[in-house]
């Protein structure tokens, strides 16, 4: 069966909404509760108007001319979220490996590190994955995809990238390079932490020429030193995985020596050292559902760790410890659990939406409800902080989401499936 | 001949002992000490915390039986439930509670759990969960294994989690026994051992079993996995048809008592719950042949992600599903899963659906898991209501257990364990501010002195601020 593109079938939603003939990219929303996520906050009863998938402009009692009009009788519109630090489009069944592209691992079996930044997980995205409609259908439109630290590989994971869930082959924002501190990267690199601050000065050294390419210590390729080269010149965003407050402060006073620009992801005790996380300007991803002490990095893990790092003034964001990918749709529930334990509400939303478009490099594209902007929106049938509200519509570049996904088509054959006397297979 | 036998002998033994709890032994000296499957050498210690009587005053009640008072009031003393409604007789004695604006259930009861055997840390030294030496290992206790001073028991406390079934993972075809606990922090595993809770016995279909022991002398397949169950419950058979026609007389039979016969023979008596982890629909029906074969009940399915495609078998047999509200993909046994997989379980006619954690995340949230499930339904326009909802995590998962005739609603004469929440428990912004069990007040979100801490957890920050 010959399965449509993810073009054809935002078309077809699109022509669902809106009369035949008009521009699927032009669309008026009136009456919404506007969550901007900007410094605009909250507009109640506000008009979003969508000009050729972008917005055009946002108040009260707009003239669309002939754009289609949805009334949201009030209920709350937001961005499109943000769909964590995950693999969508780079893994479709994680137990099955052949379907994992997340992470590289030339030096399976053996005992030295391969280390190989230029390894880029983007190459590896499928924008037609199962996963994809999956999020969409919970309003989360675009995600960042992370190259990931495994045995056989290196602590540098390699570079991902923003991608939206539009069907675009290609990021939409710049390369970003993954490195796993602490605990989780201490097996790939002799078996200590110690060997990790070792292992990147040693990098550092060789980008640096102080190391000769063809030096029995050089551990890059020449691509590989092209890339370290940008990100330790401060050229890109370095998204570091790291929870103990003492790999943290370390973390910070090395990217601050090496004009490094780093992004914490993790940060279970970010909590204790936020005051320095926030003097950095470093921004933090957090899951504010790991409050146990997994691992010995995490002993200080709180519920409230996302409430007290945003009272100290750091930028937090929300990423998901494990299992991002296939429950991206959770991220919905650590932001609301975050407010549960402390944090402000408008906060909160700003993790899922400006904060991560910021630190990722599309905070002038997505991320806001703002003039200018892609209108990549998500009306939901209440507080979409909640886990008891759902999203009721999506929108990319101003186009309606089919509110579909092989999830709901395995309900409605289930749920039907006594009106056919044919097995369920027959069902469509 | 062979299966019809043993079915209806079976059959016989369901009926006179389908409701026995874990016996305690007998007090005779070792050289006579009659036999039981079932004998507990390892018998609970536990024993309620005394407390003043409680009145929860105003509150909103899901009782658990399946309906809602508003404004109502809630008794408790000794230990019990004595009374719900309004203008209840109060002892003088009674501590009152305003609860008023807030909600109250039954405490919450997650039937899959690992704390203590597979606790946080995560230390490799920990790790007791899944004896991973055979593909039937029915002799061992997951209470064995279990670590008490787990942090992850707190954590779930706070979350209004009053008792929980701790398992052996699914690593092996048959996992061995699992074991109930009222979640109260103590030295041992026996002080926190629910009084007359019948054991569990772990089984696993699918994936895990051949992965685990594909190399290792199998079973490599789905096929060998379901040889595998019946070998084993052939020799239990023949164990228990040794053992006087598989009659659990309490007097010794002939032979060497097998440890690993004797939970499977548990199981065939009905004196053992079957927790059945099964993900796929064709082989949830294919264990529901295999129990008639053999002649045990399963009592639910486990994660069970396609349990909507069979809802109304599981429905019609009286075999809950114990399952998450929405993982699915982790591997091809879970692809199938859909949001509303527990709401399609609990519609059937009959139907026992249950929210389960396998998650020391997600068994201090059992309620939003539940609240997902309602959304879901009510955005293709199935309505579930608060009072209906808390059935899944309370009273539904206490009868898969065998323990709904003490625990699980807000009945009198059952056990006082009850969750005060600050509001509509089913929303992300839910939190127990209050937890009782067995009537007393063990977790309180405004008073430290009840948000109980294991040993593990003490003096982790004492060079907090002191750090330069």
């Amino acid at each position: 069966m010959k399965r449509p593109s993810m073009k054809q079938l935002a078309a077809a939603g699109a022509l669902c909404l809106i009369s035949a003939g008009a521009l699927a990219q032009d669309l008026l929303i009136r009456n919404a509760t506007v969550h901007t996520a900007t410094a605009q906050g909250t507009l109640q009863g506000a008009d979003v108007l969508v000009r050729n998938g972008r917005i055009a402009a946002i108040g009260r009692g707009l003239d669309g001319g002939n754009a289609p009009v949805l009334d949201a009788k009030g209920k709350p519109l937001t961005p499109a979220l943000f769909a964590g630090i995950n693999d969508i489009g780079a893994e479709e069944v994680s137990g099955e490996s052949a379907t994992v592209d997340s992470h590289l691992a030339l030096g399976s079996g053996s005992k030295d590190m391969q280390v190989r930044p230029e390894f880029d997980v983007t190459t590896a995205y499928n924008p037609e994955s199962v996963l994809i409609p999956v999020a969409r259908v919970e309003g989360f439109g675009w995600t960042l995809l992370t190259a990931t630290s495994t045995s056989g590989g290196s602590f540098i994971g390699g570079q991902g990238a923003p991608v939206r869930f539009d069907g675009s082959l290609d990021p939409f924002g710049p390369k970003v390079l993954f490195i796993s501190l602490g605990a989780d990267g201490a097996n790939l690199t002799g078996g200590s932490r110690a060997g990790q601050w070792m292992i990147l000065d040693q990098l550092v050294d060789e980008v640096r020429g102080r190391i000769a390419p063809d030096s029995q210590f050089a551990l890059l390729t020449p691509a590989g030193r092209t890339t370290l080269a940008k990100y330790f010149g401060g050229g890109g965003r370095v998204a570091v995985g790291v929870h103990r407050a003492s790999d943290i402060r370390r973390v910070l006073r090395w990217a601050k020596a090496r004009n490094v620009r780093i992004a914490l992801v993790g940060a279970s005790e970010g909590w204790k050292v936020a005051d320095e996380i926030a003097a950095a300007k470093v921004p933090v991803f957090v899951d504010t559902l790991a409050n146990l002490p997994a691992d010995f990095d995490q002993i200080g893990a709180t519920l409230e760790n996302a409430a007290r790092m945003n009272q100290a003034g750091v930028d937090v964001g929300f990423a998901m410890g494990s299992d991002g990918s296939h429950y991206a749709r959770k991220m919905r529930q650590l932001a609301g659990n975050a407010v549960s334990y402390g944090m402000p509400w408008e906060a909160a939303l700003a993790g899922l939406t400006r904060v991560p478009a910021q630190a990722f490099g599309v905070g002038d594209q997505i991320g806001g409800i703002a003039v200018g902007r892609r209108a990549d929106l998500a009306l939901w049938s209440g507080d979409p902080l909640d886990v008891a509200q759902t999203a009721s519509q999506l929108w990319l570049d101003g186009r309606a989401v089919p509110m579909k996904s092989r999830q709901t088509e395995l309900r409605d054959r289930y749920l039907h499936r006594a009106e056919s006397a044919l097995p369920p297979a027959y069902s469509r | 001949m062979h299966k019809t036998t043993l079915a209806a002998c079976a059959a016989l033994v369901l009926a006179a002992c389908a409701t026995t709890p874990g016996k305690k032994p007998e007090s005779a000296g070792p050289a006579a000490k009659p036999y039981s499957y079932i004998e507990d050498p390892y018998p609970s210690t536990y024993q309620r915390i005394p407390s003043a009587p409680v009145l929860l005053a105003g509150a909103t009640v899901l009782d658990g039986t399946g309906k809602r008072l508003e404004s109502a009031d809630v008794l408790m003393l000794d230990g019990k439930i004595v009374a719900v409604g309004a203008k209840l007789e109060v002892p003088a004695d009674a501590v009152r509670v305003d609860a008023r604006g807030k909600w109250v259930t039954p405490g919450i009861i997650d039937v899959h759990s690992h704390l203590g055997v597979y606790p946080s840390p995560a230390a490799s030294a920990h790790s007791d969960g899944n004896e991973m030496t055979s593909p039937v290992t029915a002799q061992v206790w997951a209470e064995h294994s279990i670590w008490p001073q787990d942090p992850g028991f707190a954590a779930a406390l706070a979350g209004g989690i009053t008792s929980l079934q701790i398992l052996p993972g699914s690593a092996n075809l048959i996992g061995g026994r699992g074991v109930t606990l009222k979640n109260v922090y103590s030295t041992t595993y026996q002080g926190m051992k629910f009084p007359g809770a019948p054991w569990g016995l772990k089984m696993a279909c699918g994936e895990n079993p051949k992965r685990v022991y594909g190399s290792r002398g199998g079973p490599s397949t789905r096929m060998g996995n379901i040889a595998g169950f019946r070998a084993a419950f052939a020799d239990a058979a023949e164990y228990m048809k040794k053992r006087k026609g598989g009659q659990d007389s309490g007097k010794d039979g002939g032979g060497k008592r097998d440890l690993k016969m004797d939970s499977l023979a548990g199981a065939i008596n009905g004196d053992i719950r079957v927790h059945n982890h099964c993900y796929r629909a064709d082989e949830m029906a294919i264990m529901l042949d295999l129990a008639k074969e053999f002649g045990f009940k399963i009592s639910a399915f486990h994660h069970g992600v396609e349990a909507y495609k069979i809802a109304d078998r599981l429905g019609a047999e009286g075999v809950c599903g114990a399952l998450w509200a929405d993982w699915w993909g982790f591997k091809m046994e879970s692809f199938d899963g859909i949001q509303e997989n527990l709401l399609m379980v609990d519609r059937a006619p009959g139907g026992c659906a249950i929210v389960h954690s396998d998650s020391g995340e997600g068994i201090q949230r059992l309620n939003q898991e539940a609240a997902k499930v309602m959304a879901n339904g009510r955005r293709i326009g199935i309505d579930t209501t608060p009072e209906h909802a808390i059935r899944w995590l309370t009273i539904n998962a206490a009868k898969s257990m065998g323990i709904e005739k003490m625990t699980g609603s807000l009945e009198p004469g059952k056990m006082a364990d009850v969750v005060v929440w600050n509001g509509n428990p089913f929303s992300s912004y839910a939190r127990a501010e209050q937890v009782y069990i067995d009537g007393t007040r063990l977790y309180d979100r405004n008073d430290p002195k009840l948000q109980p801490r294991s040993d593990f957890m003490l003096g982790q920050d004492l060079m907090q601020g002191e750090a330069k």
